[in-house]
């Protein structure tokens, strides 16, 4: 970022005005977008916002080294536009989303098709991707997978063993949430936001929280910022651990598998220790938290996430010392670190291909601006870089929770929240544990949401686990997928 | 060394699977409450402060009718029992919450203030499915908190497998489907033929809000409001996700394998 951008620039977790985002003709946000990405910048959100008949489109950037988020958008325009993917393929997704919402062309997108719309009964996937030759087939997996999993479906394109190219269709879980949130928030939007994607529940009710506390120009109170970060954690502890188990499943390391297994139990019901839900539900409210941490439950959740940490360091520690393991996960599903900036992978997945970039470090909000745990990186961009980010966040976020659980911050757990401004932007990023989770509301007169953008982690990391599969066997795919772990319904909303 | 390690850590720590259901079935966590128990003669006259404060339109009171609440549709926030001046609603902390018939679930009037729990299959699917039953699971819109309470069944704490219950990777080799979502129209056609693939005679079984009445995204246009509108559903288990125990109770209580109640 140089001084001189002419994007406004705003905090993680704060608001500006509408009208104090700089708009210009399309073609000229297109060319300042793609100056700041090539600056460093990152693609937080691309978005299209309805004003009568024609389109406004938005851009969210982040600035990581220099803690700070920018946002500009186009005069309402309709039509084609000069595709941003054409020399950054970071937009790839949300220039097709946004053709897909909005009826905006991007000129020169190499692969337009939809990203989730459905087409009566099944989503609309449009032509696959194919290599031709004689010695090469195509192999279809999905909508219904072999485990309890979400559907989506993988087309591989093959040599034999090696996968030449792989394409995501997703869609099949599309619900329609961020549709539901125009003229919101609704009753149900709460309890919508918890469910976006049901495993990284509170990391996005935290973001909403967050967002409505903005809108108002307020914050929850210090105590309720605390107990978010915690939940946030053990949602993090519960997922790497089960991670981690079904990594080693996949390799046939059994001790490892039936250990994090009953691990990711134990730590999904200190969540519900908190509030009673093991995912977070109920927890997190615009305003504050519904349930406290009373000292006496301070106490138990202490003396039972000791041994939770101790065994889960055991568990993972048999699985680093088996060179059978390593072996299966070496050199296997590599994405560069090129790629990943490239492409704008977000979380453990990024980190492990070296890339420093955490919200709760780069982007501090919340209770994350008084108490930080390092940031995990490992280089490599393999299956065993993946688990090995994994596994040294397990540390940390234990770490973070002994010394946060030591020293509660006392007062109240819900404050004012008065309602939110009318034509505001505000912006959110939570680092969930796949990654960071990004709110953007617009309201319109009335302070309604006029428009809300929802962008999960996964959307930015599928294609990364696309381009780990090239020239990898498919029957890696399986570690592969695993080592990425994304959600379906967070992608297909 | 890690195969020292594990043996010694095994046998140190010797069986992990749960007693239940022989012995006592592990405690719910105090806050998650149970089971709700409506109890509509308790209702102040006129009063209907839980129906708009329920997220999934759950509760509904019609001028002149007693209160109704569908633990269907229920996402066990408890908005209704903090609202409720006069607590007729409740929670009971039971785990027990599965049903074969959708009306079962719906809570209110004099008799009907608590679910009427599930009953075992008709002695022919029992004896077929009893001993063995393998299902396919499809989540259709589901958000894979739902998946993930199923999945949990099968780590050692509970061990699904020792009832004879697994879940298996082809419709062809089930006796059923285990359904989470509100069925999204992007999963219907999927959702009908893993339905089909499946050989007579087979049961259908809806976990969660979503799968039985559409879950936090009733009523939006991209989804069904749950399995029952694409399958014939036999069993229901409530919940947002419903914890992992009520799940195994209602698939041993709808396999008749429960001694008592
Ligand atoms: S019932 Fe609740 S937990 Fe289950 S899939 Fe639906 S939203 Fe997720």
């Amino acid at each position: 970022m140089s001084a001189s951008t002419p994007f406004a620039l705003l905090a993680n977790a704060t608001s500006i005005p509408w009208a104090e985002v700089p708009a210009w003709p399309v073609a000229e946000l297109v060319r300042a977008t793609a100056e700041e990405l090539n600056r460093g910048g990152r693609l937080c959100a691309w978005f299209g916002v309805p004003e009568g008949e024609a389109t406004c489109l938005v851009a969210v950037l982040a600035f990581d080294a220099d803690n700070t988020l920018a946002v500009g958008r186009s005069l309402p325009f309709t039509g084609n536009y000069p595709a941003l993917t054409a020399t950054h393929s970071q937009a790839h997704l949300f220039e097709r989303e946004v053709w897909e919402q909005h009826g905006l062309t991007p000129e020169g997108h190499p692969w337009l098709k939809p990203v989730r719309r459905t087409n009566g009964d099944a989503p609309a996937n449009g032509e696959f991707f194919r290599v031709d030759g004689r010695e090469v087939h195509e192999v279809a997996v999905g909508p219904v997978h072999a485990g309890v999993i979400e559907p989506g479906h993988f087309r591989f394109q093959c040599a034999g063993e090696e996968v030449l190219h792989l394409e995501i269709a997703l869609g099949y879980q599309h619900r329609g949430a961020e549709t539901a949130l125009a003229g919101g928030p609704h009753r149900a939007t709460m309890s919508q936001m918890e469910t976006v994607a049901g495993d990284t529940t509170v990391a996005h009710a935290t973001a909403h929280a967050t967002i409505m506390e903005a809108l108002a120009g307020t914050e929850a109170p210090l105590r309720a910022q605390w107990l978010r970060a915690i939940a946030l954690e053990l949602e993090r502890l519960a997922n790497h651990t089960g991670d981690m188990g079904a990594l080693a499943g996949d390799v046939a390391f059994l001790p490892t598998q039936s250990a994090c297994g009953k691990l990711r139990g134990d730590y999904l019901n200190l969540t519900a220790l908190l509030c009673g839900n093991r995912f977070g539900r109920g927890l997190v409210r615009p305003g504050g938290c519904r349930h406290d941490l009373e000292p006496a439950r301070a106490v138990q959740m202490l003396e039972r996430l000791a041994p939770a940490l101790a065994d889960t360091e055991q568990a993972v520690a048999w699985f680093w010392d088996a060179a059978s393991v390593r072996a299966r996960f070496e050199n296997v599903g590599t994405v560069f670190a090129a790629q990943a900036a490239e492409i704008g992978l977000v979380g453990p997945a990024a980190r492990a291909c070296g890339l420093v970039r955490d919200v709760r470090y780069d982007h501090p909000a919340g209770w994350h601006r008084f108490a930080q745990a390092p940031v995990a990186v490992w280089p490599g961009g393999d299956v065993f870089a993946r688990a090995r980010v994994r596994s040294l966040e397990i540390q940390r976020s234990g770490d973070f929770l002994r010394e946060q659980l030591a020293t509660p911050p006392e007062g109240e757990l819900h404050g004012e929240l008065p309602p939110p401004s009318p034509d505001m932007l505000a912006v959110t990023l939570v680092e969930g544990w796949r990654g960071e989770v990004c709110h953007v509301a617009l309201t319109d007169a009335a302070g309604r949401f006029r428009r809300y953008k929802l962008v999960d982690p996964s959307f930015h990391n599928w294609t990364g686990l696309a381009l780990a599969l090239r020239g990898t066997a498919i029957s890696d795919f399986p570690i592969c997928n695993k080592s990425f772990n994304l959600s379906y319904c967070g992608f297909d909303l | 060394m890690f195969v020292l390690d594990t043996i010694a850590h095994r046998l140190k720590r010797g069986c992990e699977t749960m007693a239940y259901p022989a012995g006592p079935a592990p405690a719910l966590p105090d806050r998650h409450g149970g089971a709700l128990k409506v109890e509509a003669s308790k209702c102040a006259d006129g009063c209907n402060v839980c129906v708009p404060v329920c997220p999934t339109q759950a509760i509904t009171r019609p001028e002149g009718k007693p209160v109704a609440l569908d633990l269907g549709r229920c996402i066990f926030c408890a908005a209704c029992v903090e609202a409720c001046p006069t607590k007729a609603i409740t929670q009971t902390g039971d785990h027990r919450m599965a049903v074969r018939r959708r009306e079962d679930l719906v809570l209110g009037q004099a008799g009907e203030e608590q679910v009427r729990l599930a009953a075992a299959l008709d002695e022919k699917l029992r004896k077929l499915f009893g001993r063995s039953l393998r299902l396919r699971q499809v989540s259709a819109g589901g958000c894979n908190a739902c998946e993930a309470d199923v999945n949990v069944l099968g780590t050692i704490g509970w061990d699904l497998s020792r009832f004879g219950i697994q879940f298996v990777a082809s419709p062809r080799h089930a006796d059923g489907l285990l359904i989470t979502g509100p069925v999204s129209k992007g999963m219907e056609l999927a959702l009908k033929k893993t339905y089909d693939a499946v050989p007579p005679p087979k049961i259908v079984i809806a976990v969660g809000a979503c799968a039985i009445a559409g879950g936090p995204f009733v009523g939006h246009a991209q989804v069904r409001d749950g399995a029952a509108a694409i399958v014939p559903v036999d069993l229901f288990i409530p919940g947002c996700p419903p914890h992992p125990l009520t799940i195994l109770d209602g698939l041993l209580r709808v396999l008749g394998r429960l001694e008592k109640g």
